[in-house]
């Protein structure tokens, strides 16, 4: 009994020490817009000092951040770059920045201007800001352990070539982004050379190029986030360890668009995802063991494009619905595994009434190879002959790759 | 006798067939079928634009080359009286083409616009009533080159599929042997000899699957997508109208009855 209580008095003092220093015993510095600019009273702050921000603009710029403080801003306290400069440079370790909105940064394409920005620090939090019509939105360079949370990042650029990433990650590790808001940005989120970090439920729309873009990125996880919109969906390359789960690619259509493309990804997982009304699902090329399972892929124009370039990936358990074309792919050669998986083309029959089709499915229709090889002849898209041609195909397989098959598909729609 | 008064006689007796009748409620009951099955507006109007491309074509120009051959003893007894020859046949083709197109219009109109009321469905209307009225031409002009009726149905059979299936063919064979050289200009071309085929292309451009036209998908909905284009498809398929009428009307000028 008395130890317990013990411990539990511990505790309490451990949370007060704990949590004092950010807001109870450093001093509590207020700037509003008519006082001294925010970078003299940092200048002034000492590690463990809070710095509060009133509402109100502020035509302040590079604002560096060289202590361990925490800054605070009131609704509506706007840190404007006129369109020239860079919002705030976070340069030690355990900043904590909150409810700041930072706006209208430069663009330039000498250096990459961004709102808040991380330089070479460690455990900096940023939480409830508003990046709005800047270059860069939150920028982590060479920083480990930063959470990223709850931001709106806005932008509307016109063009790829002037315009940042929303949340951009480079040589990082350890990071934390969730519950984000990203639109109209270059890329949504982008990570490169960025380990063991994970992004969680945010939201990554209307962006021109990609909602997520991962480069020589490896042992990540990204779940439940919505990527919707963007010019080409979400791109993930030249990784390995990549953990997918729970996210939503939906309405990324147009001549080059992806729900996710996939390029030289090894050992990775794609599992319970849902993806709608893309114009491909998933593109691969170049992947090795990527697992593929549990995911939902509705009314896209193809389901997969599976290049033979892909080995060793397997495909159980998904939901193919409504795809204009399952499964595309460029060769005869198929060393990818498709099974148990519920296609809604299946015109199969189970004798056992096992929930097991007894015939395999061939999910390479006839003409998408022919345009795979060929594509002017997309031309003759929905005309009867091809409609023909697929169920000549259908009944006779020749032309599509016969290995390529599901040799137990499902009788009726998985539940996920 | 004016043209207006043989119109009169002919709508007068098509409203009267029964497989015009049938035609009209098939139409109606599947777009209904069709278009309440699936939730999806978009896919919907693709299945009857499937409907439309294979069904339109055949049943049009048989039921005009067998409804022409059959009036013969109609269109005789009409050249006893004071007509053109032309003005007889060109009445009694606006008749036969009048009573198809309201027939579509009823069929597959009427619940489209109920049902699924966009730009692309007024296109597969538009494409409906083009290939109503370039069928049941190519049916007069089967009527007017051939004198025996079995003959008749024979070529309307053999053009209805060519034009449905062996056309198509035929260009992905040219496709597929030229496919090493720019040929998405001369396929545009090749696309306008069939009507068929232009009518499909008007209404994919209105729909969203357009965009998995890819590359050459892009390079047509640029020309073909635009005002001009759309301008350029309607008026070849006039001329697809335009043609098989004056070429039947001058070879019925020198037909021997």
């Amino acid at each position: 009994m008395k130890v317990q209580r013990l411990r539990s008095t511990q505790i309490l003092l451990l949370t007060i020490l704990f949590l004092f220093p950010a807001t109870g015993f450093g001093k509590l510095f207020k700037v509003s817009s008519g006082s001294i600019s925010i970078q003299s009273a940092i200048n002034v702050a000492h590690d463990g000092d809070t710095l509060f921000i009133t509402a109100g603009k502020y035509l302040q710029h590079d604002i560096v951040v060289n202590k361990r403080i925490t800054i605070l801003g009131e609704p509506n306290a706007i840190i404007d770059a006129v369109s020239k400069y860079q919002g705030f440079l976070i340069q030690h370790d355990s900043v904590f920045i909150q409810g700041i909105q930072v706006s209208n940064t430069g663009r330039t394409a000498v250096t990459d201007m961004a709102g808040i920005k991380v330089i070479n620090a460690k455990g900096v939090r940023i939480f409830n800001c508003k990046l709005i019509n800047n270059s860069f939105g939150i920028y982590l360079q060479n920083s480990t352990a930063c959470t990223v949370s709850n931001n709106l990042v806005q932008s509307t650029i016109a063009n790829e070539i002037n315009g940042g990433n929303g949340i951009h990650a480079w040589k990082s590790g350890n990071l934390l982004i969730n519950n984000n808001v990203v639109s109209g940005h270059r890329d949504g989120i982008y990570f490169e050379f960025v380990t063991d970090s994970k992004i969680l439920s945010n939201r990554s729309e209307h962006n021109l190029r990609y909602g997520l873009h991962f480069m020589f990125s490896n042992n990540d996880a990204y779940s439940k986030n919505v990527f919707q919109d963007n010019g080409a969906g979400v791109a993930v390359m030249y990784s390995n360890h990549v953990l997918m789960t729970d996210n939503i690619f939906t309405h990324n259509w147009g001549e080059a668009a992806y729900g996710l493309l996939l390029k030289d990804i090894t050992d990775s997982k794609i599992l319970h995802n849902r993806f709608i009304k893309n114009t491909v699902a998933i593109y691969m090329e170049g992947t090795t063991r990527v697992d593929v399972k549990r995911n939902l892929i509705e009314d896209n124009g193809w389901a997969l494009r599976v290049q033979a370039s892909c080995s060793g990936s397997n495909f159980n358990e998904n939901n193919f619905l409504g795809n204009s074309f399952d499964v595309a792919t460029n060769g005869t050669l198929m060393l990818n595994y498709f099974d148990r998986n519920f296609w809604d083309k299946y015109d199969g029959y189970d004798l056992n009434k096992d929930n097991i089709g007894d015939v395999p499915y061939y999910p390479v229709s006839m003409y998408s190879v022919v345009t795979e090889k060929i594509p002017p002849a997309m031309i003759l898209y929905h005309s009867v002959f091809t409609n023909v041609l697929d169920e000549v195909e259908k009944v006779l397989p020749t032309l599509t790759p016969d290995k390529l098959k599901d040799d137990h598909p499902a009788m009726r729609k998985i539940a996920l | 006798m004016h043209m207006k008064t043989i119109v009169k006689y002919v709508l007068l007796d098509l409203i009267k067939n029964k497989t015009v009748a049938v035609y009209t409620i098939v139409l109606f009951i599947l777009s209904f079928s069709v278009l309440g099955m699936s939730g999806n507006i978009s896919k919907g109007i693709l299945s009857l634009l499937n409907v439309t491309l294979l069904f339109v074509p055949l049943i049009n120009l048989l039921f005009s080359t067998i409804y022409f051959f059959n009036s013969s003893e109609f269109i005789e007894l009409l050249l006893a009286q004071p007509v053109k020859r032309k003005t007889m046949l060109l009445a009694n083709y606006t008749g036969v083409a009048t009573a198809l197109t309201a027939a579509y219009v009823i069929g597959i109109g009427v619940p489209v616009m109920m049902l699924a009321f966009n730009p692309a469905s007024l296109m597969l209307l538009l494409s409906g009533v083009f290939l109503t009225l370039v069928f049941s031409a190519i049916g007069l002009l089967i009527f007017v080159i051939f004198s025996d009726k079995t003959k008749g149905i024979g070529a309307a059979i053999v053009t209805a599929l060519f034009f449905t299936l062996i056309f198509d063919g035929l260009l992905l064979a040219f496709i597929y042997s030229f496919s090493d050289y720019p040929i998405d200009k001369p396929v545009i071309g090749f696309i306008s000899l069939n009507p068929i085929d232009l009518g499909r292309i008007l209404v994919l451009l209105k729909l969203d699957v357009a965009v998995m036209m890819g590359y050459s998908g892009a390079l047509f909905k640029k020309f073909l997508g635009s005002f001009i284009g759309i301008a350029y498809a309607c008026t070849c398929l006039l001329i697809w109208v335009a043609l098989p009428l004056i070429a039947s009307v001058r070879i019925f000028r020198r037909k021997n009855l």
